[in-house]
């Protein structure tokens, strides 16, 4: 498995103690940041960015490169590098690993950064939902203080850079590069138009270089082996690793970090080890929350920012949710435009209202109260939201609609006309009888029933009043004859 | 200069130009709800949050949103692409699917922009549906009503609150569909640090900031034959009413609106303008005393109720320095209920006052515990503003336009052009030149009457009056912004002046925050503050201390000029407030 693996971010997870800057420093570490203060100057460190075509891992896929130029070039007498640590997609820990196992790398990362921009600020904007990579992070500031590694005149030179840690307060809106600079300020975490872009107006209206957590813990890997080195891994366009929280239905779940340009089945099958229980595989959602579902035809995809797009999903940050034929897919998809609809942050009206209404459209067809136009009305209105939403959340938010529809349309079709849900997750359009030919009267279903809706008398079949029937399908896991099924 | 392509159509636009405004150059219109560019008084309502004014540009994955757009180097817009156009009407059916659409009963019935949005876009029907925010109507302070049923978060009340009044009351809270503009923790109105100077009221599209409704009150009190109602009105009424009525901003309907007054049953009808000639002497007065007796300067003017609790709560250290007058109309209502009561022979606790005025922080000054006097209640019982006047001479169903003028009723109704110009910004501070000018220059055969430096909708103002010889600097603010910029300078020691005229609204009462809406066209402000100068200029008398009535005043009953009497009922003071 850790064969088709290549570890670049997670280099050193779990290879060092994350407490110890000498393991760090061990390993190579606060090499390249003193490569760069000594041996290369603030637009060949930019350079070698660019050269490597590292895109940012936060979701959108920016050449990070091409951020970091535009920083330097702004001329101003203060700039902020910014780390996006607010990592808010349910289920996705990628940042968190690296914040907790290789705090240093994010550290020298944005020293190199503010290097090369010009700045001698940074702050990283960390959730405070992780206490221990806050700790961690805190450790690691304050001995790479104390070996003039950050502050001011960095290894006796005249480069100085300060780093603090700011704390989210748990809005997933604020991993939202704008939001989190308002946040940050002290304001609401609300998007702000673009352009002016970051890194020409960001924080305090300064020019500001914002990267996630997995994009900065490749940047001193890429300065200390060049950008060849880098561009060895991946795909042209999309060169070096990604790494994915692999969740769901697969028998190994986990973190992985693979090459650009991986197919999916092999981290589903190889890596994944492929489904549990030897379900058959339905859909794997990737890009978190605002991602779309794609569905086995596309298994061969190489995964990059640019193919994943074409199906109506998105790189996002890493989450890969793996989903079998127990799925529904219009449930997933209401499951996570609840998500979406809770956490917009209400500013424009097509993520505030649209998802609300995308959502209970979602609602009802899963309620068996869907209408033929509410399919139309679900794509046209998901079109107009990614069309018209002032931010990334609202402009992918119904992402999961839209790409569910696309693929798996048979399903929502069941939903709406035949009032079935073909996964049988849906609970109000669920329902259990027993068949006559298999009950033995056992009476095993009527004891356990809780609402006492299943009669009939011992050793003769029984039979499940309907109206009563709460659909929790206790009667079906507890018959010992496979004679209660759905339907 | 910027070359980009609107609908085909090639132009050159200066750079920083929005897509909006090259758009409007061009004579295209595209339609928008949260915009607002009042720029004159740096309102600038520029975030981007309704999407009502999406646009399709080349080369852009995403519509792009017109009014917080710049233009860039040879960018192609279409405006009505069929993507475009089909989403601007989604929004608005957003919008709509989420609003109580209880047009008939609201009170911005055909004057709301999102009614007329809907209209534009000839939305048939809303395919949207949903259940929508079910929330109180906040009614706690007497001034403004806020329903956030109704808003369409378009921050325009948010922008103007924070960004030029300074207050900073208002701000989104919550999240998702259950996001709404409102204050700290949805506290009360009554609560926070608002000022109730209604601006926010004058710039929402909704009906979601209104008045707080007194007709029916007042209804009640014409109706009931024991009580006896007087109508006052104040200055910047006379010039804003008839728009109301169909007539050119900046008409003067004096007489039409004191005939209508008299036809809705008032047993008087007077005017605030005498008060406030009284205001000046009293004022002048006081500031006479402070230079004599090493009294602390500059005096501020204290005639606006939104200015007064502003200062109470953002400098209680400098509560001093503002002069202790009460504002015209309650020293109208404290005279009207002693000196004229006693002249009528009517007993006070029967005579109602109706004070009918631009201004929705009067509603609140009115049911201040200090401005009532020991048995006889409250100064003023009930402030109306232009707004709701208006609504009662429909309701009574006058016809204002065929009405033939008539005069405001004998004593307490005469009044001199200092008066009139209250209303308007810089006005307070020239009718005291007038008066001082005479009182300090008593040699000068010919003193001057128009003191047009101390004129102009600008937001800080600074001029110098010579006086027989003697020096005075004036400083004149309009908007709390501006207000606070000049208090913060007194404050720091870095600016020094004998005399500050305040007021909170931009141009001050004619642009109040009770006063017809003027449609996001500050032009209408300019229009109503010179019908006022019109009127100022055609008065026979126009020095506030030749106001024959308020001299009479003096003699029959209040005795000294900023005496015991005077103080008694003509001044007030004030208290500190927290910042909330």
């Amino acid at each position: 498995m850790s064969a088709t693996q290549t570890r670049i971010a997670l280099r050193n997870c779990g290879v060092i103690d994350p407490e110890s800057i000498n393991d760090y420093i061990a390993t190579d570490g606060y090499d390249a940041l003193a490569k760069c203060v000594f041996e290369l100057k603030p637009e060949e460190v930019v350079d070698v960015i660019k050269k490597s075509g590292l895109r940012g891992r936060g979701g959108a896929g920016f050449p990070t490169g091409i951020k970091w130029e535009t920083a330097m070039k702004t001329p101003s007498d203060v700039k902020y590098v910014l780390c996006n640590a607010d990592e808010g997609d349910p289920g996705a820990f990628m940042d968190r690993s690296v914040l907790e196992g290789d705090p240093h790398c994010v550290l020298e990362a944005m020293a190199i950064c503010g290097y090369a921009i010009g700045a001698s600020q940074g702050i990283i904007y960390v959730r405070a939902e992780y206490p221990l990579a806050v700790k961690r992070l805190q450790i690691a500031i304050d001995q790479a203080k104390d070996l003039a590694l950050l502050g001011d005149n960095i290894m006796g030179s005249d480069f100085s850079f300060n780093l603090r840690l700011y704390l989210g307060a748990g809005a997933f809106v604020c991993g939202e590069e704008t939001s989190l600079m308002n946040s940050v300020q002290g304001g609401r975490g609300e998007p702000r138009i673009k352009p002016p872009f970051p890194a020409v107006a960001g924080l305090w209206g300064k020019p500001t270089n914002i990267n996630n957590v997995e994009t900065y813990a490749n940047v001193a890997a890429i300065i200390r082996n060049g950008w060849e080195w880098f561009r060895s891994f991946g795909t042209e366009k999309s060169p070096g690793t990604k790494v994915f929280a692999l969740a769901g239905k697969v028998n190994n779940v986990g973190l992985v970090e693979v090459p650009m340009g991986t197919p999916l089945r092999t981290i589903i099958e190889d890596i994944g080890g492929g489904i549990r229980n030897n379900r058959r595989f339905k859909a794997v959602q990737t890009g978190g929350p605002s991602g779309g579902c794609i569905p086995a035809e596309h298994l061969d995809t190489p995964i990059d920012y640019e193919s994943l797009t074409s199906l109506g999903s998105m790189m996002g940050s890493g989450g890969m949710i793996v989903m079998d034929e127990d799925d529904c897919m219009v449930n997933i998809a209401k499951f996570y435009l609840t998500f979406t609809a809770e956490e917009s942050c209400g500013k424009c009206s097509p993520c505030r209202i649209g998802n609300q209404r995308l959502l209970e459209i979602l609602t009802r067809i899963t309620s068996g109260e869907g209408e033929d136009k509410d399919l139309s009305e679900l794509d046209e209105l998901g079109n107009i939201i990614k069309d018209t939403a002032l931010c990334g959340l609202g402009q992918s938010s119904p992402n999961p609609a839209i790409s569910t529809l696309r693929f798996f349309k048979s399903e929502y079709i069941a939903h709406v006309r035949d009032k079935k849900c073909p996964a049988g997750a849906c609970i109000k359009l669920v329902g259990f009888k027993v068949l006559p030919e298999k009950c033995t009267g056992c009476t095993v279903c009527a004891r356990n029933c809780p609402v006492k809706c299943i009669s009939g008398k011992p050793k003769q079949v029984h039979s499940i009043d309907q109206a009563k029937c709460i659909k929790c399908g206790a009667c079906m896991e507890k018959c010992r004859f496979k004679a209660i099924v759905r339907g | 200069m910027v070359t980009v392509t609107i609908n085909s159509i090639e132009t050159q636009v200066p750079e920083g130009t929005t897509i909006l405004e090259a758009a409007k150059s061009l004579g295209i219109h595209i339609p928008t709800l949260c915009h607002l560019d009042l720029h004159d008084i740096k309102m600038v309502n520029q975030v981007g949050t309704c999407r009502v004014c999406m646009v399709d540009v080349e080369g852009r994955r995403n519509l792009i949103p017109a009014c917080s757009t710049l233009v860039a180097p040879n960018m192609k817009i279409s405006t009505n692409t069929l993507r475009a156009i089909r989403a601007r009407r989604a929004i608005v059916e957003l919008l709509l699917s989420s609003h109580p659409r209880e047009c008939l009963t609201c009170e911005r019935n055909q004057n709301c922009e999102l009614q007329s949005l809907a209209a534009e876009l000839g939305i048939r029907e809303i395919r949207f549906k949903g259940p929508r925010l079910h929330a109180e109507k906040d009614t706690s302070s007497y001034s403004i009503v806020r329903n956030k049923e109704k808003c369409v978060l378009c921050r325009r009340c948010e922008t103007m609150c924070n960004e030029v009044q300074t207050v900073g009351v208002y701000s989104a809270i919550n999240r998702g569909i259950e996001t709404v503009i409102a204050p700290a923790f949805d506290l009360p109105m009554i609560e926070t640090s608002c000022t109730f100077c209604g601006q926010c009221v004058s710039v929402c599209p909704t009906g979601a900031l209104t008045e707080t409704d007194d007709t029916q009150d007042v209804w009640s009190a014409l109706a009931n034959p024991d009580l006896y109602v007087i109508a006052q009105t104040a200055p910047a009424v006379r010039v804003a009413l008839g728009e109301s009525f169909g007539y050119p901003v900046g008409t003067q309907v004096t007489g039409k609106m004191a005939a209508s007054l008299k036809k809705l049953g008032f047993d008087k009808v007077l005017d605030t303008d005498f008060a406030a000639d009284l205001t000046i002497l009293e004022e002048a007065s006081e500031f006479l005393h402070r230079v004599q007796h090493g009294g602390r300067l500059p005096i501020l003017t204290s005639c606006c109720p939104a200015w007064v609790k502003f200062f109470e709560h953002s400098f209680p250290d400098l509560l001093d320095i503002p002069s202790t007058c009460k504002s015209p109309h309650e020293m109208f209502g404290a005279v009207a209920k002693t000196y004229l009561a006693k002249k009528l022979g009517i007993d006070p606790k029967k005579i109602v006052i109706v004070s009918i005025m631009p201004c929705l922080a009067k509603k609140f000054e009115a049911k201040r515990e200090e401005l009532s006097q020991t048995d006889v209640g409250r100064d003023v019982d009930f402030v109306l503003s232009t707004r709701e006047l208006a609504r009662m001479i429909r309701e009574a169903g006058i016809s204002f336009e065929t009405l033939p003028d008539e005069e405001f009723d004998d004593v307490m109704g005469e009044s001199t052009g200092a008066a009139v110009i209250f209303g308007t910004s810089g006005g307070v501070i020239e009718a005291v030149v007038r008066t001082a000018a005479v009182w300090l220059d008593k040699d000068n055969p010919n003193p001057e009457i128009d003191f047009h430096q101390l004129r102009g909708m600008q937001g800080i103002r600074e001029a110098e009056v010579n006086i027989g010889g003697t020096e005075i600097k004036i400083a004149i603010a309009n908007g709390l912004g501006n207000a606070r910029r000049l208090l913060e300078d007194i404050r720091s020691g870095k600016a020094n002046y004998h005399a500050i005229e305040i007021m909170a609204c931009p141009s001050g009462c004619v642009g109040g925050g009770g006063q017809p809406y003027h449609g996001n066209d500050i032009e209408v402000l300019r229009k109503r503050a010179s019908a006022l100068y019109k009127e100022d200029s055609e008065k026979q008398v126009r020095r506030s201390h030749e106001n024959l009535q308020v001299k009479a005043l003096y003699d029959e009953f209040l005795g000294e000029l900023y005496g015991e009497k005077a103080h008694d009922l003509l001044h007030t003071h004030y208290v500190k407030r927290e910042i909330l």
